[in-house]
């Protein structure tokens, strides 16, 4: 019997009587057993959290490990690792790596791999499509029967840009409860080159401008498609204002759609560019002040559901080039829960409970996952996150665990800071360092 | 002066005159019959073009050529992330073998500006992408000052594919910190996205259409004349060459119209011409024409660019 308490900490979560209220949680092998300190057992590992706020384990529904293919920026180890760091307790891969998870061979890889390291719970996305050509549907039934029983579909990097294969891929994957997860990218609007948001910034910088529009579109097209077939849609990074208007305006007529926003999407404005520094060059684009305003306001009421990281691992040889050359995209699990507690918490409506909800149950939810995002009460799974709401952190990008360097916060202190992480009872990382099994 | 020129948002209106002064005393140097001075002698220029260009190249060597620095042409294409060698690499390379400065041009908005920051050696930005092209701005500038002596209070359109022009984005910059009053003139699709705030920030005036410019209440001085490539036509920018040329070409009885309302106008083009597409013969060959002049002043205004920032405090100008 292996048994923890944690005393002290300020616990929320859904139904929890102690909401709010210093008290403790007594865990006994992965399980939740007690609210009372009490009751501890014997030898039990105790965690002295006074001052801290414990939440349920934070769920990221869009991640990118590299592994198999780019084992130079990112591997499932080093990815959990994290992970474990910033306070998930389980992800989900997505499916562009080399080759695509696109089989239930290769998600069954991931699932395995995931489960060696231990860290994290590493959930496989599938591809919507074969080899993410958009071209004819990936093995979706396949996936989901597999040991890694995929739910979550996503050609991510790429839009499902074709309107007739999406609504087939949505009636498909109806029959499990399947949800297409969409990088809403209107190919014509914004193609391969659009690199900035489109904008006054993007015209006197002489970048390719990424409109508003090609995302809006897309998500109005899907919206669509998810009311015709009763299917899922949920919209990856939500970066635009119009974006959100859309969505709002689905959601008002119950139809099947969730969204997610990224930190940095909430954070960072397309500004950051002026300099044509690559590390701010990700995609979606980093948007105007006002359209950071409309994904927080959002974020807020509801109409996106979760945070979701896009965390997105290049090595340095890929990120350092000329602008328009170098790769999309930026860290993030590491960083992710305190820029949320900066922008939402500390500066914004949340109270921890919020916090709980976008970045643990709503993404839990959305992807299906059992065991996460849970409440914290006896017989729950133990998948929690203590947070130290006074940590003062400086991000270092050479102490992170991933293998890429690419982390757009490096240098900005943060008032909040991952304590711990405990995944089913076993605390995988503390004050930055993760445990091996 | 700064350590680079980048940008010409990088300069403020009395380094653009100092640069102008001193490309006039270089422009006597370019009318003598031994066109070398010692100014740079034992310093090492490369012209490292990652872009096709004669003139911008040629001219860039003849002014360091003329002033006896080393001059080294490098020209390739590589600079892509799939194959050969990654533009830091490409540019530290030749930063270590000690050369004094980099004259730039590369496909990539802003490559200038993040190799300023991987260099030892000055960087001249001989063009980025669709961002800046400075020395080009000053030539111009320094073409328009000759005939229509100082800009302020001048009236300057510039005409044509404003979205993919590094030389508007650049003028509008120099015209504007010299005084000028400038007219943006081009169809929606070919203005540069979020022109709108960008015009009313920076004090300059946009308009669709040519001819209510060429008759409006402000005589127009110097008429830029932009190339607008026939391939643009794909991407949906204009119908056809002919509406284009209909509606923003400086035709025969345009440039009557141009005459008739300001007989001191003067006609400028950064090259290289589509004749008969945004200008036609008799306008590139008129009287009022300044584009050879232009290419004259380059020379003038590069030496004057090198000079400033490799002679800078140690030397005087020729």
């Amino acid at each position: 019997m292996s048994a923890l308490v944690i005393k002290g900490a300020t616990a929320y979560a859904a139904g929890l009587p102690t909401q709010g209220r210093p008290g403790d949680v007594v865990v006994v092998d992965g399980v939740v057993t007690d609210l009372d300190a009490a009751a501890v057992p014997r030898n039990a590992d105790v965690i002295d959290a006074d001052g801290l706020v414990l939440l349920p384990g934070l769920v990221d529904i869009h991640t990118h490990l590299r592994e198999p293919g780019r084992e130079d920026a990112e591997t499932i180890a080093s990815g959990s690792a994290a992970a474990a760091v910033g306070g998930f307790t389980a992800v989900l891969a997505m499916a562009n790596t080399t080759p695509v998870t696109d089989t239930a061979e290769a998600a069954e890889r991931i699932l395995d791999l995931g489960r060696s390291v231990g860290l994290v719970d590493v959930q496989p996305i599938g591809a919507v499509t074969h080899d993410l050509a958009g071209q004819q549907l990936a093995e979706l039934g396949l996936m989901h029967r597999s040991r890694a029983q995929v739910r979550v579909f996503s050609d991510d990097g790429h839009c499902v840009g074709d309107a007739r294969l999406m609504r087939r891929a949505l009636e498909y994957i109806r029959s499990f409860g399947g949800v297409i997860s969409q990088h809403s990218q209107d190919p014509s609007l914004a193609g391969p080159s659009a690199c900035c948001h489109e904008g006054e910034l993007s015209g006197r910088l002489g970048l390719p401008g990424w409109p508003a529009a090609a995302e809006s579109v897309v998500i109005a097209r899907d919206a669509q498609l998810a009311r015709h077939t009763g299917s899922r849609v949920h919209v990856a990074h939500v970066s635009t204002a119009e974006g959100v208007e859309v969505i709002r305006w689905a959601k008002a007529r119950g139809i099947p759609i969730t969204a997610e926003a990224t930190p940095h999407h909430l954070a960072l404005t397309v500004e950051q560019v002026r300099t044509y520094d690559p590390v701010f060059k990700v995609n979606p684009p980093l948007r105007p002040i006002e359209d950071v305003e409309a994904v927080r306001a959002a974020l807020a009421d509801g109409t996106i559901d979760a945070v979701a990281t896009d965390h997105a691992p290049h090595a340095r040889h890929d990120k350092e080039h000329a602008f328009v050359d170098a790769a999309f995209g930026m860290l993030g699990l590491e960083t992710a829960l305190a820029v949320v507690a900066h922008v939402m918490v500390e500066g914004g409506p949340f109270g921890w409970a919020d916090v709980a909800r976008v970045m643990s149950s709503a993404p839990a939810a959305i992807a299906g996952l059992p065991g996460h995002g849970r409440p914290i009460a006896p017989g729950e799974p133990a998948n929690l996150v203590l947070i130290d709401p006074a940590a003062s952190r400086t991000v270092d990008r050479d102490t992170s665990m991933s293998l890429s360097r690419n982390n757009p916060w490096h240098g900005r202190t943060f008032a909040a800071g991952v304590y711990a992480t405990i995944l089913r009872g076993r605390v995988t990382a503390r004050e930055g360092v993760p445990t091996s099994c | 002066m700064p350590r680079h020129l980048l940008s010409i948002a990088d300069l403020d209106a009395a380094a653009i005159r100092m640069l102008l002064d001193t490309a006039a005393s270089m422009q006597d140097v370019q009318r003598r019959e031994v066109k070398k001075i010692p100014t740079l002698r034992g310093r090492t220029v490369i012209n490292l073009f990652f872009e096709d260009s004669t003139r911008t190249r040629s001219s860039f060597e003849i002014a360091g050529k003329w002033m006896s620095a080393d001059t080294i042409n490098i020209t390739g294409k590589g600079s892509s992330t799939s194959k050969g060698e990654s533009l830091p690499d490409t540019v530290m390379t030749i930063d270590a073998m000690g050369v004094d400065a980099l004259v730039m041009r590369h496909s990539a908005s802003g490559a200038a500006h993040q190799v300023a920051g991987w260099v030892k050696a000055r960087v001249v930005n001989a063009g980025d992408g669709t961002h800046e092209h400075p020395t080009q701005a000053l030539l111009d500038a320094f073409t328009m000052e000759q005939r229509l002596g100082t800009l302020a209070g001048r009236h300057v359109a510039i005409v044509g594919d404003l979205t993919h022009s590094r030389v508007f984005r650049s003028n509008v910059l120099a015209l504007r910190m010299l005084g000028a009053h400038v007219t943006a003139v081009a169809p929606v699709t070919l203005m540069p996205s979020g022109i709108t705030p960008w015009a009313q920030a920076d004090g300059f005036a946009l308009s669709h259409d040519l001819d209510a410019v060429l008759t409006g209440e402000r005589p127009v001085d110097a008429l830029m004349m932009l190339r607008v490539q026939r391939e643009r036509m794909a991407g949906g920018f204009f119908p056809t060459p002919r509406e284009y040329t209909v509606g923003y070409g400086l035709t025969r009885p345009r440039l009557q119209t141009l005459l008739a309302a300001n007989p001191e106008a003067v006609i400028c083009h950064p090259g290289p011409m589509n004749r008969g597409l945004e200008i036609s013969a008799d306008a590139a060959d008129a009287a009022a024409s300044v584009i050879l002049d232009q290419v004259a002043a380059g020379v003038a205004v590069r030496m004057s660019v090198l000079y400033h920032l490799l002679a800078g405090e140690e030397g005087s100008a020729a």
